[in-house]
């Protein structure tokens, strides 16, 4: 199952060009822009490990996509996105968030139904992914 | 264009790889405003004459290397690194921000603006350190022209623990590998920057053109202090003028003498006692007055009182 998570997930997969225009963008309006990854694809799960520092003062997509690039190289099986923040006040949050990696293999989300009290029945999401191992182990290509 | 097309326009015929464009090299220049550049270089900067010549060919040989690829010649992209020798206040930062200009207008890099960095910004303090900080430098600087000024205290061969190794290291790595996104201009004194290049061979190899910038002469340090005076609105009167020459002759044999800087800062101080001037004499003024230096207030520099000769100055306006 493909997951949808931010801008642009219900597209094809940008290709680089792609990323790198996006991100030319995010920089032109003053943003700054972050590599994040994870394996835990939840959409609940909002905090992933950050891939160093978000980049301020950049001018050029071109230092983004060298991190993302090594970003790529040591997560080639995980979820990685971009994220650009805009620090402006009255803002001061995300402005925008895409996908730009995701693993070849993904096996979506079980629907956990619990029965409760009389006819109550709690639904929850479970990753196949996460439930086979631990952080690390989840996709393997 | 055909063979037949050719000869009915009275051309030869194309060459014999087939070819046929032609590129007009004129409109090239002026299409991609670099001559607006360059005669702002020549305009603006004093002197400097084989810097604007150095600074000419490579243009050219840019302009000729993209109207070489427009008709599909195979080529290399040029090596762009560049290396700025010279005294300090010789308007070295100032060329690296033409430069980058001109590298913009002709596609060679994408933004066109300067990062300006010293070993402060690339050279870490701790182990893991150093890494991450030149990377950070580097990548602000993609797109446009990192100036590293003194470069070569990033190489310190005394203390073999030294991180600024490592800065070098992912700084060649970039010069080499990322060559379409950045652009390094390296900058100092000539003689250590020599050496500096002797004990990193991979770093000299990289760099295509070295730029020697030499001293300003005393009449181009008076000029430059006139199109200073004329950028902020002010102006010497003749006397003045005649005096700020003699404060030149008397300024540049003293240490920390540093050409157009060493002007700048001159001048600075001459408003400064202009200002007071005025302020003490505590008359109207008129727009003349405030645009005016006088010989007075170039003459109060110390350098036109003898050393021994201060002491006694102080002493004597101590006593009053």
């Amino acid at each position: 199952m493909r997951i949808t998570q931010g801008a642009f997930s219900f597209l094809p997969d940008l290709t680089d060009a792609q990323i790198s225009k996006q991100v030319e963008y995010c920089l032109a309006q003053g943003w700054a822009v972050s590599i994040e990854y994870t394996d835990d694809p939840h959409p609940r799960n909002t905090y992933w490990s950050m891939w160093g520092n978000p980049m301020f003062d950049l001018a050029d997509p071109a230092g983004v996509m060298v991190e993302l690039t090594e970003c790529r190289a040591a997560y080639p099986q995980y979820y990685i996105r971009v994220n650009a923040f805009d620090s402006t006040h009255g803002w001061e949050t995300m402005r925008m968030s895409f996908l730009v990696n995701r693993p070849t293999e993904e096996p979506g989300f079980r629907l956990v139904r619990q029965e409760s009290e009389g006819r109550v029945v709690r639904y929850t999401l479970e990753s196949y992914a996460v439930a086979r191992g631990p952080e690390g182990q989840r996709y393997t290509a | 264009m055909n063979a037949a097309d050719r000869q009915a326009a009275g051309l030869p015929p194309a060459s014999p790889e087939g070819l046929s464009e032609t590129v007009d090299l004129a409109a090239e220049y002026r299409e991609a405003g670099i001559g607006e550049v360059l005669e702002g270089l020549d305009r603006e900067l004093v002197g400097l004459v084989p810097v604007k010549r150095r600074v000419r060919e490579i243009a050219a040989l840019l302009l000729v290397d993209r109207a070489r690829r427009r008709i599909g010649l195979a080529t290399e992209p040029p090596s762009l690194h560049m290396s700025f020798t010279g005294n300090p206040g010789t308007g070295k930062t100032t060329v690296a921000l033409r430069i980058a200009q001109i590298l913009q207008r002709l596609g060679y890099v994408r933004r066109g603006h300067v990062v300006a960095v010293t070993r402060d910004d690339l050279v870490g303090q701790y182990i893991g350190h150093t890494a991450p900080k030149t990377k950070e430098v580097l990548k602000r600087a993609m797109g446009g022209v990192l100036f590293i000024d003194e470069a070569y205290y990033l190489y310190r061969p005394e203390n073999e623990k030294d991180y600024g190794q490592e800065a070098i290291e992912i700084l060649l790595q970039v010069m080499e590998n990322q060559r379409d996104d950045l652009v390094v201009v390296l900058a100092g004194y000539a003689d250590r920057m020599e050496r500096f290049f002797e004990s990193n061979p991979g770093l000299k190899s990289r760099i295509a053109h070295h730029i020697d910038f030499p001293d300003y002469s005393d009449g181009e340090l008076g000029e430059i202090a006139g199109k200073m005076l004329a950028q902020w609105n002010y102006r010497f009167d003749a006397a003045a003028r005649r005096a700020f020459d003699e404060y030149i002759t008397l300024r540049r044999p003293l240490p920390h003498f540093a050409n157009a800087r060493s002007v700048r800062n001159a001048l600075d101080r001459m408003r400064l006692r202009q200002a007071l001037r005025l302020f003490e004499a505590g008359a109207t003024v008129d727009a003349e007055a405030l645009t005016t230096l006088t010989e007075a207030d170039v003459r109060s520099s110390r350098h036109f009182r003898p050393a021994p000769a201060l002491s006694v100055i102080n002493a004597a306006e101590a006593a009053t």
